[in-house]
């Protein structure tokens, strides 16, 4: 029995910026108080970690890269997206209310030391390499990793 | 150790989760028994800063609602 730490670990899978936003809210909070936070970005997720340039090799991998570009200013909300006027108009009224910027969220999560771990797989998967993450990003690693963090996790999400 | 906050920031405006964030960054920049104090206008930290502190081990002197703001003094327990 492998004991409890005060950590935490996040997968996450979406790439939708409501979700990221939750991911990296959570995160946060849990850094703030003293908490080993590692979050593990897979498959749409990755986008979370992207620095937004055009990724891709063969011609599906570039289609890909056009079509689901990265970055936290290219992801939209998972609902009332509508090509693109809805992520305009919640960050214009996320900015109204003074919330956080989800930038200013990541670069408030590395500040306070929380890990951001790539997928290897799903990075293959979409042809995007190391250098389409922002530098901050981790070494990717597989699910034996992210489950030998989560095993010692007092808390567990997934996003 | 004494009682006058050795540290005294300004929160008003801003909302989850930064109250937490910034009052982390801060408590890395006072000693431990050192005071910390704040003034925020999220209604959020009535019960957030309480429950940071439980889990970050530190505690929390005061915290109060005034007028048009929220006040709260903690203190750097380790």
């Amino acid at each position: 029995m492998i004991e409890k730490k005060n950590k935490l670990t996040m997968v996450v899978l979406s790439g939708d910026m409501d979700k990221v936003m939750a991911a990296y809210i959570i995160a946060n909070g849990a850094a703030a108080a003293g908490t080993e936070v590692v979050m593990f970005f897979t498959f749409w997720g990755i986008k979370a970690i992207q620095k937004g340039n055009l990724t891709g090799k063969s011609v599906f991998g570039r289609m890909l890269g056009v079509m689901n570009r990265g970055g936290l200013d290219a992801i939209g909300p998972s609902r009332l997206n509508m090509g693109g006027m809805g992520r305009w108009m919640f960050k214009l009224m996320m900015k109204k209310h003074g919330v956080t910027p989800l930038t200013e969220l990541r670069d408030s999560a590395i500040a306070l030391g929380v890990k951001l771990i790539p997928c290897e797989m799903s990075m293959n998967v979409m042809e995007i390499d190391c250098d389409d993450l922002i530098p901050e990003a981790q070494e990717p690693v597989g699910v034996a990793t992210m489950l030998e963090h989560a095993n010692e996790s007092g808390v567990q999400f997934f996003i | 150790m004494s009682d006058t906050p050795k540290l005294s920031l300004d929160f008003k405006g801003l909302l989850c989760p930064m109250p937490v964030v910034k009052l982390a960054m801060a408590m890395k920049q006072v000693q431990v028994g050192d005071l910390i104090e704040a003034v925020a206008t999220d209604p959020g930290v009535m019960a957030d800063i309480p429950a940071w502190a439980r889990t970050s081990g530190n505690e929390v002197v005061t915290l109060e609602k005034r007028e048009k703001d929220f006040r709260f003094v903690v203190k750097r327990m380790k």
